[in-house]
């Protein structure tokens, strides 16, 4: 599914990334964990394409095709999809008619029509029902006013919509009690299948009680450090990441 | 890297030629150049005018050569030469018709380049057009259906021959001619507008439109229009335009007025696509435009507007809330991008008690343009209870462009309300990026940014001015984010 081999990449002239490789293959769930500034977020925006970052070194592959030339609506299209740490605001435009533009914009990129509103609409229902939002949020402006929790069930809603190959799910666990935690979490298990992978950053063990990684790895400097499985995290939850920094000396 | 960049989407948007910027070829009379009282009464003459209105336009006229062209709005732009200007120009065969059969077949195809069929519109819409091209009307529709209920919908140049009574009863009383430069300009040349009547307790059944055009080269266009709701009564005017392309400035000075009498409601719909100029800022249309309402007791005027064109705006739609509970509003899209310029927003003259008003106006600023709100609320000493709800959001796209706010408030009256908000924001790189992920181009992601900005005013237009207004926004903003 996505192959990611010897990535460099850097910001404002600095390095952040530093010779980056990860396999992800479809059907697995990979946790990606590590300390502040280790570099996460950055990795998953660059997948995503974000312009404001320089690839300096290193390929991105996704299903044997490199992307990392690709505009990030191109990427989109071709399954990448990244739930946010921290959603924007879009105001005026409903969450409904977001999500009916991103569809039929993808739609379009393929060469079909848009979809029919019936067929839109019963698939709102279900993916609404699933992520337990309420029909009113959805003509609510997008993120406008949004609890932190209603951020991120909004972005799995997205994600469920969207039925991405690929989905990258950025600190999706902070801003989340215990409750939203669980629904999102459900949401994701149930939207996993052998056809498709998930990429989970966080900062913490507790969202893997839920979405349990096949693979752990440690992000440290730029790189990934260390990579084990679902213990692993438990390990770091248990000792945090000195250890590690530790070895590395 | 293959990625369409915002410099393709710039570059794009330089190339891109006004979509509207043909020329139609259609025989007509154009008087020569220049202004002065001969040419005020040959204007008069050529319609055929009864004595009174030449008198009205001579008085006018004598005004307007005293009045010295106004400098105070936010805009810069070389005056017109107004001894350059033709001050009468139509159509040299003015057809009678009876079917669409008999339209100047170039006149036709002329609408179905601009997406006026008047077919689809009579079936779906529900609407009657009052098609002015180059001042004179040539084609109207549904004047059996409104003549059964006693409305009155036609070219002024018209109502003036036919209802002489009316409009001699009510032309110039809420913009009087010496109401300022261009308003006193119009009131001396205007070629023709649209007159429309409202018996008393008649509800108008279908949306009234006019669709106004420039064509000839060099001829300014003063259109006039009159709406007279009369006691109890209502209707939604639309008001829609395009323009082709010309090197030439052009002035465009209208002069709107409405009456909504006791009980009346009048909503009039604007959207405005003149001309903008080409993406150096050559060219373009200037739009110097007077539109006031009067509401006399329980009465109510909304204004709204779409503007996306014109090289140079100056316009501010106005309610005079001289009736008791009377109710004035104002929604407001202003676009600019290239080099145009805009100074638009309304006045609301508060006279009688307990009167209301409520401005929402959008500034939506690219490239290097300029973008300013202008707007008086006004609350007389007599005026018991007078509540003004003002709000003014600007949104800007790249760094070069400006957004401006002139907000004025007088208040005598210590009883009144008055609220201002005003907000200012940019099309953040974050916003885009989000779409983007969504699988939503650039391009695609500002017009769903800016219609979610501009919502709550395309939400108070038709239906079926909307969709149009929508269309209009995307297409003014194709690739301005810099």
């Amino acid at each position: 599914m996505l192959k990611i081999e010897n990535l460099q990449a850097s910001i404002d002239d600095k390095s952040i990334l530093k010779g980056l490789n990860l396999e992800v293959k479809a059907g697995e769930v990979h946790a990606i964990m590590g300390p502040n500034g280790a570099g996460k977020s950055t990795l998953a925006n660059i997948i995503a394409g974000k312009e404001e970052y320089e690839v300096t070194t290193g390929t991105i592959e996704l299903n044997g095709e490199d992307i990392s030339e690709l505009a990030p609506e191109e990427r989109a299209h071709n399954g990448v999809f990244l739930s946010f740490q921290y959603p924007v605001e879009i105001p005026g435009v409903s969450v409904t008619n977001f999500i009916k533009t991103a569809i039929n914009e993808t739609r379009k990129a393929k060469g079909l029509e848009d979809m029919p509103a019936k067929d839109m609409l019963k698939m709102i229902r279900e993916k609404s029902e699933l992520l337990e939002i309420d029909r009113k949020f959805l003509s609510r402006s997008l993120n406008e006013g949004f609890s932190g929790g209603e951020k991120k069930r909004n972005e799995i809603f997205q994600m469920a919509m969207l039925n991405p190959k690929l989905a990258i799910l950025d600190e999706t666990d902070s801003g989340l009690d215990i409750d939203a935690l669980r629904i999102v979490a459900n949401g994701v298990n149930k939207l996993k299948s052998k056809d498709n992978a998930v990429i989970v950053i966080t900062h913490y063990q507790r969202l893997l009680d839920y979405i349990v990684p096949d693979f752990v790895h440690v992000l440290h400097d730029g790189k990934i450090v260390k990579t084990g499985d679902a213990s692993l995290a438990l390990e770091l939850e248990a000792k945090g990441y000195d250890w590690i920094k530790q070895e590395l000396v | 890297m293959s990625k369409y960049t915002e410099d393709d989407l710039r570059e794009e948007l330089k190339t891109k030629e006004y979509e509207y910027g043909f020329y139609t070829d259609i025989e007509s009379e154009t008087f020569a150049k220049g202004l002065n009282e001969d040419v005020v009464r040959a204007i008069s003459k050529k319609k055929n005018e009864p004595q009174w209105m030449t008198d009205w336009r001579i008085e006018a006229f004598r005004v307007w050569e005293k009045m010295e062209e106004p400098e105070w709005a936010n805009v810069h732009y070389e005056k017109p030469k107004f001894q350059d200007i033709a001050y009468y120009s139509a159509p040299k065969e003015k057809p009678k018709l009876n079917s669409l059969d008999e339209v100047d077949p170039e006149l036709l195809d002329t609408f179905k380049r601009l997406g006026i069929s008047l077919d689809e519109q009579k079936k779906l819409a529900n609407v009657a057009v009052d098609i002015v091209m180059d001042s004179v009307s040539v084609a109207t529709t549904f004047k059996k259906t409104l003549g059964e209920k006693g409305i009155i919908f036609m070219p002024i140049s018209e109502a003036i021959q036919e209802h002489p009574e009316l409009v001699k009863k009510y032309l110039g009383t809420v913009v009087p001619t010496k109401d300022n430069f261009y308003a006193a300009l119009n009131s001396a040349v205007f070629s023709d507008g649209s007159f429309c009547y409202i018996p008393k307790g008649v509800r108008c059944p279908m949306e009234l439109s006019t669709y106004f055009r420039i064509n000839e080269g060099g001829t300014g266009q003063f259109e006039r229009t009159l709406v007279v709701a009369d006691k109890g009564s209502y209707v939604s005017y639309l008001e829609g335009c395009t323009a082709p392309s010309r090197d030439e400035n052009q002035l465009h000075a209208a002069v709107v007025e409405l009456i909504a009498m006791d009980d009346a409601e009048i909503k009039y719909s604007t959207v405005q696509n003149w001309y903008p100029g080409n993406a150096e800022g050559k060219g373009g249309v200037y739009n110097f435009v007077t539109k006031r309402g009067l509401c006399e007791n329980n009465a109510k005027i909304s204004w709204t507007q779409v503007e996306t064109g014109s090289a140079v705006t100056w316009k501010y739609p106005s309610c005079v809330l001289k009736g008791n509970n009377s109710v004035g509003e104002f929604y407001s899209i202003a676009v600019t991008n290239n080099y145009q310029q805009a100074d638009t927003g309304t006045k609301m003259i508060h006279l009688g008690k307990n009167t209301r008003s409520t401005i929402i106006s959008k500034g939506i600023s690219a490239g290097h343009s300029q973008n300013s709100y202008r707007g008086l609320v006004q609350v007389s000493s007599r005026a018991e209870n007078a509540r003004n709800f003002s709000q003014c959001d600007s949104l800007l796209m790249g760094n070069k462009c400006g957004a401006h706010t002139f907000p004025y408030i007088e208040v005598k009256n210590k009883s009144a309300q008055i609220e201002h908000e005003a907000t200012t924001s940019k099309i953040g790189e974050d916003q885009l990026f989000y779409c983007n992920q969504r699988g939503i181009d650039t391009e695609k992601a500002i017009a769903l940014i800016v219609n979610g900005f501009s919502k709550e005013v395309l939400n108070k237009l038709p239906m079926e001015f909307a969709v149009e207004a929508q269309k209009l926004l995307e297409i003014s903003l194709e690739g301005s984010v810099g």
